[in-house]
């Protein structure tokens, strides 16, 4: 595992009007790494991720992408530096088929062939959204639209991808069918993962670090293994 | 047959009734303030017989006794949209162009040539719209301001500048562009109702400036005495000359309009499937995850204000060229609202749904010159049922997909 940061989020501060959502958390995610922020609801999880985006304005802090401040940066030239967020709740866009959900990942590439390839790449990873091709993606079920969220995402070729609760609403058998794909990813193209997640089991099993959300500030940051056996954790997340 | 009737017939009994309640205030209060009952009543009656029949006729094709009569007919439609759906696109297109071409030969009175060149005016007006609403997603309910900008920059063009119709067409062409940007500038942090009504204030303060401006548009007179469009064509009397006439002929205006109409076509075509087109298709879906995707938000939907605007100030400028005569007063709310309702009920995003629905309004408002008083109550009854039975439009714009669980 290389060992230089390629996000680096310091003291980062939030707030939607006068309701602090950020109250200054760290953290660090290494080249190749997979790592979940665990945390309950309203805990700040999906707020950190839109502000590394630029979507919600940072108030205080830092955040670096490979060692460079992009906090001025417009949220739509992070695509083509490498980071792309796959957001809450999907955002696919729903009256544009399986197909032009893809081609729009890849919005800010020209290479034609090479995006013909990637699509086939993102079928590889997602056989049944070969089958929805020219489907509507809002015809799609709630699981194949994750995927199609996910390979829209990739599309923009990332090297460093968030994901915002990528088990959202779906039934077991298929959230755990999408962290299989999203280690795939992880070691196969080697796009290093920031991982949101609701579902600290599943996602502390695969990430390598995690760190835990409480109301705008981070709690507790370790090993991910570690995390899984600390009592706290198991009692508060893991119902035990 | 008679359980069918059962199940329906409460509703239609409190139908007529409600629909004898409207009436009554509508044809039974004369002009001179008396009172009459008969005649209402007498409407009503035939109303109410008819819609007996249409009610017994509804029972027995649902109690199957009509089966029989109509399995031929469905048949025949059958084959019908099997033997069109062979016929590839182009062929229709080229028999739409073909009929567009031929238009003025066939029909060959005035009225009807005038009704032409008011449809391909509202075809252009109606496609500009479709970039703002169908394409990016953003209701403008002031979209008639940049028809007003177009038709002014001609008429000011050519009254103090003499310049002639063709050059002006790219003056005002980039004066509603830019119109355009200053409208659509403020208001791109706006989403949905905000936006709406924001542009409609937008549209009444252009209407307000033409109406207040005297020393420049005349306010309410108006400006009189544009030229109309001018021709070059070659002449041979003694060597080869280019000669120049001002159209007066109307079938002549109407190729002029059929020419913007297709210029219209061509480039809402072009922009609905480019990258630019797909991307302000994703601004309308979801302009988070379209930013998130790396699509410039800001550029793209001040670009979709600008390029809706030309088109606009396209078919501005021709109007005034073909009335001879521009005022404030054509550029109100109404007529807004008018290209508006062509657009929704056309067919969102639908190129020919736009075309078919700018047709059927203008061919409707016509032909209910008949009803005089009640011409716009059944206009809008005509547009309230277009709605109930398409209410994706007339053309809509892709066939929707099946969802998913349903095929498993």
């Amino acid at each position: 595992m290389a060992a230089s940061p390629i996000l680096e989020i310091n003291n980062v501060h939030a707030s939607y009007g006068n309701i602090k959502a950020l109250k200054g958390i760290s953290l660090k995610v290494m080249e190749g790494e997979i790592v979940s922020i665990i945390g309950a609801n309203g805990a700040g999880k999906s707020t950190a991720l839109m502000c590394i985006c630029g979507i919600v304005p940072v108030s205080e802090g830092d955040v670096r992408y490979q060692g460079a401040s992009i906090l001025q940066t417009a949220a739509e030239k992070l695509p083509i530096m490498g980071l792309c967020q796959v957001p809450e709740g999907r955002r696919i866009f729903p009256r544009l088929s399986v197909k032009e959900n893809l081609i729009l990942g890849a919005f800010y590439r020209r290479d034609n062939d090479e995006i013909d390839n990637d699509i086939e790449r993102v079928f590889s990873y997602f056989p049944v959204l070969k089958e929805r091709f020219d489907q509507h993606g809002g015809t799609l079920s709630g699981g194949e639209q994750q995927m199609l969220a996910i390979g829209r995402a990739l599309m923009s070729r990332p090297k460093l991808l968030l994901l915002d609760e990528p088990s959202l609403g779906l039934a077991p058998m298929i959230v755990q069918r999408i962290f299989e794909i999203i280690e795939e990813v992880n070691k196969k193209d080697g796009v290093t993962v920031l991982l949101v997640e609701q579902n600290a089991n599943l996602a502390l099993q695969s990430s390598v670090r995690g760190y835990v959300l409480e109301t705008g500030s981070v709690t507790m940051e370790d090993d991910a293994e570690l995390l899984l056996n600390n009592q706290e954790i198991r009692k508060a997340y893991l119902g035990e | 047959m008679i359980q069918e009737f059962r199940k329906i017939w409460k509703p239609c009994v409190i139908g007529l009734l409600w629909f004898l309640v409207l009436l009554w205030p509508m044809t039974g209060i004369n002009s001179d303030g008396t009172l009459e009952f008969a005649k209402p009543f007498e409407i009503w009656l035939v109303v109410v017989a008819a819609a007996i029949v249409v009610m017994l006729l509804y029972s027995a094709n649902k109690g199957g006794t009509l089966d029989g009569l109509y399995a031929p007919l469905i048949k025949l439609q059958k084959v019908i949209s099997q033997k069109t759906a062979v016929l590839p696109n182009f062929v229709l297109i080229a028999v739409a162009v073909g009929f567009a071409l031929l238009y003025p030969v066939i029909f060959t009175s005035r009225p009807s040539h005038d009704l032409a060149i008011n449809v391909l005016i509202y075809i252009s007006l109606g496609l500009g719209l479709n970039i703002v609403i169908g394409l990016a997603g953003m209701l403008d309910l002031g979209y008639i301001a940049f028809y007003g900008v177009g038709a002014y920059c001609y008429a000011l063009l050519n009254i103090h500048f003499g310049m002639s119709f063709w050059v002006s067409l790219p003056f005002a062409a980039v004066f509603a562009a830019i119109a355009g940007c200053i409208i659509g500038y403020p208001t791109l942090r706006m989403r949905g109702d905000y936006l709406a009504i924001v542009t409609l204030a937008f549209g009444e303060i252009v209407r307000l400036i033409l109406n207040n401006w005297m020393s420049l548009t005349n306010g309410p007179n108006g400006i009189l005495g544009i030229a109309r469009p001018g021709i070059f064509y070659p002449a041979f009397d003694g060597g080869l000359a280019i000669e120049h006439i001002y159209i007066r002929k109307l079938y002549m205006l109407y190729y002029v309009a059929l020419l913007i109409a297709f210029i219209t076509m061509i480039c809402v075509y072009r922009l609905n499937y480019s990258r630019i087109g797909r991307a302000w298709e994703a601004i309308r879906e979801d302009e988070t995850a379209a930013e998130l995707m790396g699509v410039n938000t800001f550029l793209l939907k001040l670009l979709a204000y600008a390029m809706g605007a030309v088109f606009a100030g396209l078919a501005g400028a021709f109007f005034a060229s073909r009335m001879k005569f521009v005022s404030p007063e054509s550029f109100t709310f109404l007529e807004s609202a008018m290209v508006l309702c062509m657009v929704v009920l056309g067919g969102m995003a639908s190129i020919p749904g736009i075309i078919l629905g700018s047709a059927a309004l203008v061919v409707m408002q016509e032909w209910f010159r008949e009803f005089e008083t009640y011409r716009m109550l059944v206009f809008g009854g005509c547009m309230v049922l277009m709605m109930l039975f398409r209410p994706a439009g007339l053309i809509p714009a892709k066939r929707m997909g099946r969802r998913s669980e349903e095929e498993d």
